[in-house]
């Protein structure tokens, strides 16, 4: 185990630093830049702009400046936000992100795969159907409809919860954001937990089980359930990451501060620093949730080695 | 805990025992509940109680009056007004804004020599009078000597001095350093480009309150233009004492009727009244929240469900139904900007007048206003909208014409222009992407394709990329809009000039040129500009539409919203909120 993550680690360095590469190569090749306005102005003031931000100087220059600013840990100056640095930026943002994130994802876990093993359990029978049903309007309800839907429910009509804001992430502030982020994500895992539970159930080791005579709710919780979170784990990873960056919808919609916006402003801004800050952050919780997993597949499989 | 509870019931419902439940489900739980704590204290315990300050954000003092002293009215308990703000600002730097959601915030933070008053029109504020000399090279300022910065200390010419410095000066590479330019400033134009020191620009203190501004060619409007938040003093001591942080909340100081309390990007941003302020006394309102809400739509939802007082936008789509269900809250104030579409008079077919003539004379501006843009904007047939402050508003003869009449004539000209049925008008239209400029592009090429049997292509770009097409040039026609960053008419007739950095249509006339250098000077400027509108409805470098108007919602319990004023600029001193 101790070796795998050393592995991991020394895995890590050159992928961020590709990720980086290429977003930066990317991001130069996109027309316009961060300071293309609709007021163009003279050319003598573009170039203070420019030198300012280390524009006027070629991109690999450019290029190498960035990296060692990252080695050392920083991000650089916004070019939007003229009045904030990249890692202030994300200070102020990620941890609201992944506040609600954190929340929905308690949901996701426990009403999807709560729900996907009692769909599992009494197939083709009420509560089945009922599950699924439901899974399938989440499904089908993604965050943007869902979010200005429950603003509309719960703020405009019935006034029972503001419509946007965080004021520290009180209660009544965070509901509908994790409703809204949770519904989809839960949809999708109560139907992988159910088709990966059935399926398990029909597997030989459990009608061995069954004929020993073990009582079937000990067959689901100790023999069952483990085998059967294999793809629900794999889903989860990948989806953790997109969960507690957040989203753009749910940002916009709610105003929480979080990062999610960033993400497209700073592409539409054409804000290099950020998206690239952005980006860094995503590459490296995806890498360290993509270890996790792996982590968690040899605890749900002892057939699994490293 | 309530979740595992949920879980076991929902388990036992299905013949399982509370022990086993626990047993497996309870490692997953509670790594989720460490993650989840963990961004809790990251939250809270992270920046100095971020979440102890957010909650006392609105525990705003009790509001001093109980009524109004002049209207009587009764006033609501708390002063507290929630501003819908489109985005997040660029910068509350008051030389360095380049946005209007900036600039909402810097106008109520900050206080200039000039204010726009409730018409638009240019009003004193620190500076107290003004006068020029030498055919309107010199100009002075004389300001009041009871304006104080937040920390309490005296406002004087020197800070103007320093900020107008600031503005030019390379090192803090100010997007509108060529306003000061534009205003004619002796050796901003030097300075900006590196040749002469910032301390050479043409601006003096005689003494603390005495400001002098010496200008390398004569303007007769730089009063007009010192509304503008580039000329707007900069706290020195700040600055220099925090540097690029100095507008972070209790580093920031400025001087007009409110300061910087909170900002939480995303979120809201939070200005308290400032004590300091000359005029405190009669500031009714406490603070000022402006919450950037970049969806119009969410903007909507947020007025609705009773969380702001007014809004910055109204969507489109909904303008028919808030007409009829909410008739008393919809503001549509003038606005100085016009609505057009540039040509490319470089490129085939634009190159040919008689073309830019008739596609100009086929838009039925009626029917856009009327149907798709419904916030009682003004069909346009000119460049400059007549809301302009001193600007003597004339119209072309075609304005006066019927719409058949102009279809007419359209026809007859493209025809001279040798396209007919079987050799028709084709070109592309170009816009970036955005619901109401699509809508007004499908409009108006099916005006041209109906009326003219014109082929027209519509393209959207996305943003920065439509920018940095059509500034190189690389369209045949694009949609232009254009809000004065003055109430002057040269701030739109100067758009069409041979070196204007947006004439992206790449149209030129000397004559025209010459016109506006002499108006610069002019103790009359409006025959030269009346002359310049007659070259441009003679040449068509571009198709005006209409003339726009701010469109926003606000709630009937704010009074002294400036429902006039052509340049939108709203100050939140002047405004209070009743109590019912």
């Amino acid at each position: 185990m101790f070796s795998f993550i050393i592995r991991r680690l020394l895995v890590a360095v050159p992928t961020v630093l590709a990720l980086i590469t290429v977003s930066f190569v990317l991001m130069h090749a996109a027309p316009g830049g961060p300071f293309t306005n609709e007021r163009n102005v003279p050319e003598a003031v573009m170039e203070n702009i420019e030198a300012k931000y280390n524009l006027d100087k070629p991109l690999w220059q450019q290029y190498f400046i960035y990296v060692g600013n990252v080695a050392q840990g920083d991000l650089g100056p916004s070019f939007r936000y003229k009045d904030f640095t990249v890692n202030e930026l994300i200070e102020s943002s990620f941890p609201r992100s992944a506040y609600i994130g954190a929340w929905s994802f308690l949901f996701v876990v426990v009403f999807g795969v709560g729900l996907g093993v009692l769909a599992a359990l009494k197939q083709n029978r009420w509560p089945d159907y009922t599950v699924m049903t439901a899974a399938m309007t989440g499904v089908v309800f993604p965050n943007f409809v869902m979010a200005p839907l429950l603003v509309l429910l719960f703020a405009v009509t019935l006034r029972w919860l503001p419509a946007g804001g965080w004021e520290g992430g009180q209660v009544e502030y965070i509901v509908m954001p994790i409703i809204a982020m949770a519904t989809s994500y839960i949809a999708q895992v109560a139907r992988i937990t159910r088709s990966s539970m059935i399926e398990t159930l029909r597997s030989p080791f459990i009608r061995t089980a069954r004929a020993k005579g073990i009582p079937r709710h000990k067959i689901v919780l100790r023999h069952a359930l483990k085998p059967a979170l294999i793809p629900v784990v794999s889903y989860l990873g990948p989806a953790f990451v997109g969960i507690i960056t957040g989203s753009v919808i749910i940002d916009q919609v709610f105003s929480t501060g979080g990062i999610g916006q960033h993400f497209v402003n700073g592409a539409i801004n054409r804000d290099y620093s950020l998206i690239l800050g952005i980006t860094i952050l995503v590459g490296i919780l995806t890498i360290v949730f993509n270890a996790v997993v792996d982590i968690l597949y040899t605890w749900l499989d002892p057939r699994v080695r490293y | 805990m309530t979740l595992i509870n949920q879980q076991t019931k929902i388990i036992q419902r299905c013949g399982l025992s509370g022990s086993d439940v626990r047993h497996s489900v309870q490692s997953v739980l509670i790594l989720l509940v460490l993650l989840a704590l963990a961004a809790c204290g990251g939250e809270g315990k992270g920046k100095a109680g971020v979440a102890a300050l957010a909650a006392t954000d609105i525990s705003a003092p009790e509001a001093r009056l109980r009524e109004h002293p002049e209207t009587g009215e009764r006033l609501a308990r708390k002063q507290v007004l929630v501003r819908g703000n489109a985005s997040e600002p660029a910068s509350l730097d008051p030389q360095l804004v380049q946005d209007t959601v900036g600039g909402a915030i810097v106008v109520d933070l900050f206080e200039g020599l000039t204010r726009s008053g409730p018409d638009g029109d240019t009003e004193p504020a620190l500076a107290k009078s003004w006068a020029s000399s030498d055919n309107n090279l010199t100009w002075t300022f004389h300001l009041r000597e009871d304006g104080r910065w937040s920390d309490g200390t005296g406002v004087t010419a020197h800070d103007f001095v320093y900020s107008w410095r600031r503005a030019v000066d390379p090192e803090l590479g100010s997007n509108y350093a060529y306003y000061i330019e534009s205003a004619g400033v002796a050796n901003a134009g030097e300075i900006i480009a590196g040749e002469k020191s910032p301390e050479t620009l043409g601006v003096r203190a005689l003494d603390d309150f005495t400001f002098e501004v010496s200008l390398a060619e004569p303007i007769t409007y730089l009063p007009d233009m010192t509304v503008h938040y580039t000329m707007f003093p900069a706290p020195r001591q700040a600055i220099e004492a925090h540097g690029a942080d100095w507008t972070k909340p209790g580093n920031m100081v400025s001087n007009g009727a409110y300061l910087l309390h909170t900002w939480h990007l995303g979120e809201k941003l939070v200005a308290a009244r400032n004590p300091y302020y000359r005029r405190d006394d009669q500031t009714i309102i406490d603070r000022v929240v402006y919450v950037p809400i970049e969806s119009a739509s969410a903007e909507l939802q947020r007025y609705a469900s009773g969380e702001l007082h007014m809004t910055s936008t109204v969507p489109v789509s909904q303008m028919a139904r808030l007409k009829k269900e909410r008739p008393d809250e919809l503001v549509m104030a003038p606005s100085i900007a016009t609505y057009m579409y540039t040509f490319n008079v470089n490129r085939s077919p634009f190159d040919d007048v008689r073309v830019r003539r008739a596609l100009t004379y086929a838009i039925d501006r009626n029917i856009i206003v009327s149907y798709i843009t419904r916030g009682e904007q003004m069909p346009a047939f000119s460049l400059t909208p007549p809301y302009v402050s001193g600007f003597d508003f004339r119209q072309p003869d075609y304005a006066t014409w019927s719409q058949p009449e102009r279809d007419e004539a359209a026809r007859q000209e493209l025809a001279k222009a040798g396209y007919t049925e079987d050799h028709p008008l084709e070109f592309e239209l170009l816009y970036n992407t955005d619901e109401s400029h699509k809508a007004l592009a499908i409009v108006i090429s099916q005006m041209w394709k109906e009326k003219l049997g014109a082929n027209v292509t519509i393209s959207n770009l996305e943003w920065k990329t439509f920018l940095s097409e059509k500034q190189a040039g690389n369209f045949g026609m694009a949609r232009h809009g254009w809000k004065g960053d003055y109430n002057e008419a040269s701030t739109f007739l100067t758009l069409l000039t041979s070196d204007s950095g947006n004439n992206d249509g790449g149209w030129s006339n000397p004559e025209y040129d010459q016109l506006l250098l002499d108006a610069r000077s002019s103790e009359d400027p409006n025959p030269y500009y009346v002359r310049a509108e007659e070259i441009l409805w003679q040449e068509f470098p571009v198709a005006p539409v209409y003339f726009n108007t701010t469109v926003a919602l606000v709630s009937p319990m704010l009074k002294g919203y400036p429902e006039n004023n052509p340049r939108n600029i709203i100050y939140s001193k002047d405004m209070y909120i009743t109590a019912d």
